[in-house]
Order: C-alpha cells, then sequence, then structure tokens
C-alpha cells in the first residue's frame, strides 16, 4: 500500500490555481491548512461551529451561482453535519464541491479515532445523498481530477482526501470572525454596513 | 373557511383571519429581498413555507435539523443574499452553539419561530423547551420579540428584518401558539 498523502500538500494542490474560487475551510486542521497554502481575502476561517461548514458553504453556493465554492473540511467536521449532506443534496448547487480531508481522527484533541477509522463511508453517505460526483482520493495523481471538479460547476461534488494522521506545525489565520466575514464580502464587491 | 392540515393525526384548524398573517409575511419576505429561507417544517409555517416554494425567485431550503439554517443563513449573507430561518421552538435548542458563528461574526439573522408548549397544548414533551426557547436565544445574545395577536404580526417581522439587516443583529421573532390555534386529536 502506497503512503498516506500529506495534508498541507493536498489543500496546496485545491487553491493552487484557485481562480474565482470561494473557499469556507472548517475548524482546526482544515484552516491551518487552507492558510499555510496562501491566505486570501475569499477564504472563510472556522474558528467554532463545528458541523456547520458544508451548510455556510451552501448558502453562499446558492447566492453565488456563477462561482464555485470549495468547502474543505476535516472528518469529524464533517461526520458532525452529516445530515447536511441530504440538505446539499436536496439543493443540488452545481458550483458547490466539499472536499474532506480524512484523517480519521479528532486531530485537534489528541488525534483520537474519529468514525472513518471505524467504517463510516462519507463518499457513500454523500453518493445517497444525491452528490453528481463522488470520489475516494489516496492518490496524488487523482488530486488532478478534484482540482477540475472545483471549477467544472457540475456538481455538487464531493471528495474524501485520505491523509496521514499527524498534525502539522500550526499555521494559524486571523480568528476576528467580523473582520472575516467584512474582507470575504469586499472581495466579491458587496459593502459593509 | 376553515384549512384542515393534517400532521401525523392530528388536525390544525385554521380560520381564514389566521391564515392571513403568513400572507402578510410573506410579503414583507419579498419587500425585503429575501432570498434564501430555510425551514424545519411547522404546521403554523406551512403556508409561507408554500409560497417560498411557489416563488421561483426564492429559494426554499428543507433541512434536517434546525442548526443547520443558523450557517446557511450566515453563508448567503457572505455572498450577498438575504435570508430568514422559519422553525418551530422546539428546533431552537438544535441551534445554541451554531449560533457562536452569528455572534462572533456579526451576522445578520432572522429566525420566525412558531410557539408549542404554551397554549392549549396536547403534548408535554414541547414544554421543556418551550419554557426555554425566549431565555437560551437571549443567552446567545439574540434579540427576541414577540407577536400573539394576528395584528400584531407584520408589524414586527417588519421591525424584525429592519433590526437584523440594517444593525447586523440576530432576532427571533416568537409566533405565539395561540396564533396557531389549538391542536386537537382525531382519529
Amino acid at each position: 500500500m502506497s503512503a498516506l498523502l500529506e495534508r498541507r500538500a493536498v489543500v496546496k494542490r485545491l487553491v493552487a490555481d484557485r481562480r474565482d474560487l470561494l473557499v469556507v475551510a472548517g475548524l482546526g486542521s482544515t484552516a491551518y491548512d487552507l492558510f499555510a497554502a496562501g491566505d486570501h481575502p475569499a477564504n472563510f476561517y472556522l474558528w467554532g461551529a463545528m458541523g456547520g461548514a458544508a451548510m455556510i458553504g451552501l448558502g453562499l453556493a446558492l447566492a453565488q451561482p456563477q462561482k464555485p465554492v470549495l468547502v474543505v473540511t476535516g472528518d469529524g467536521e464533517q461526520l458532525m453535519g452529516m445530515g447536511g449532506l441530504a440538505t446539499v443534496g436536496a439543493q443540488r448547487p452545481a458550483n458547490l464541491s466539499i472536499v474532506v480531508i480524512d484523517n480519521e481522527r479528532f486531530g485537534e484533541t489528541g488525534l483520537q479515532r474519529s468514525h472513518t477509522a471505524y467504517g463510516t463511508d462519507l463518499v457513500g453517505v454523500a453518493k445517497s445523498c444525491g452528490f453528481a460526483w463522488t470520489r475516494e482520493i489516496r492518490a496524488e495523481a487523482q488530486l488532478g481530477e478534484v482540482v477540475d471538479r472545483l471549477h467544472a460547476k457540475a456538481g455538487p461534488s464531493f471528495a474524501v482526501v485520505k491523509v496521514a494522521p499527524v498534525n502539522p506545525p500550526r499555521a494559524l489565520p486571523a480568528r476576528d470572525g467580523v473582520y472575516l466575514k467584512n474582507r470575504f464580502r469586499e472581495s466579491l464587491g458587496l459593502g459593509v454596513n | 373557511m376553515v384549512r384542515g392540515l393534517r400532521i401525523f393525526g392530528i388536525v390544525s384548524a385554521m380560520t381564514e383571519t389566521q391564515t392571513g398573517w403568513p400572507d402578510g409575511i410573506y410579503d414583507l419576505l419579498k419587500q425585503a429581498g429575501v432570498k434564501q429561507v430555510a425551514y424545519v417544517p411547522d404546521a403554523g409555517h406551512a403556508r409561507l413555507i408554500e409560497r417560498v416554494h411557489a416563488d421561483n425567485d426564492m429559494k426554499a431550503v428543507v433541512l434536517t435539523s434546525e442548526e443547520e439554517g443558523i450557517a446557511l443563513c450566515c453563508g448567503a449573507w457572505l455572498g450577498g443574499e438575504r435570508s430568514v430561518l422559519l422553525m418551530q421552538s422546539s428546533g431552537v435548542g438544535n441551534c445554541i452553539n451554531m449560533l457562536s458563528l452569528v455572534e462572533n461574526c456579526r451576522f445578520p439573522l432572522l429566525a420566525l419561530v412558531t410557539m408549542r408548549g404554551e397554549w392549549g397544548e396536547f403534548n408535554q414533551w414541547q414544554e421543556p423547551m418551550s419554557k426555554a426557547t425566549q431565555p437560551s436565544l437571549e443567552l446567545m445574545g439574540v434579540t427576541v420579540h414577540r407577536a400573539d395577536r394576528a395584528d400584531d404580526v407584520t408589524e414586527t417581522v417588519a421591525a424584525a428584518l429592519d433590526t437584523a439587516f440594517r444593525s447586523d443583529q440576530a432576532v427571533a421573532v416568537l409566533l405565539g401558539q395561540r396564533l396557531i390555534g389549538r391542536k386537537e386529536w382525531t382519529k
């Protein structure tokens, strides 16, 4: 079996050629991964609201149907919001992609095993909820297909990328929510009250 | 005219006067430019949900749990759209931690909450969350308005729309169970 992918390299690849991509990152390691790949006003980092990343992405995707929206989050975060996959499936926004960076662990709290370590198949869940495209990714060579899907607007798309269960050094984005909200909206030409 | 809504063997009798206020809310949402309406259904919101589904300019988003709607409304605002969240009082309990997203980022939020467990309720399982609805919203920083008479609904919702979207506040309007009418068991 080949070595598991390294999470920082995976997320960096997802946003390397981001164009007009809008990105929501789930709390914890995926927010650090996204920040480490390069800060951007169209990144919305979560520091809490566990289970909410996919739904923030859905509201955003419905509001901005012409722009591709990526939710990048961890297995623990997505597991807490599993009902939201059914809600996305009911709406089927073509411009929404969810990529779960799956280390099969709750990384922030001591790398305890998550449900995906015990067999929960998130790709199967997304497929059965009506996502238009689903994949489990284990090799670097498969990442190009995921990147293409982000911009294809033929979703909703859902990928689980299996990564090594290690925590890279922390890279901490801003925690001020009002700042993150306002700069995100300004990047879309939206005003501040 | 009396409309019968069958929900799990329960019929809620609604007079024509009582059905007027949901149409009043719909008109206000249209005027305010609300584009996304997220909901976990409740009998009291049935008419409004129907209107939203029939409107091609609004997106009706059915949720599996109310906290999804909090996150959805925040995402809608990030993308420049106004939204509202419809739920029953029991759903408020499902939203608590997700409201920290609203407070931290100062997102506007408007939740329209139909009350159970406070007026001629036949199901005592509705009572605990009913009693906790207003205090728990307030504990999480949400401004709470109430309407118990049909005549008050549109004015209250209009004020809440302004407070939410002009002042970037989180507001909930509790729609009293008396508005919806007593539920009666049927065979």
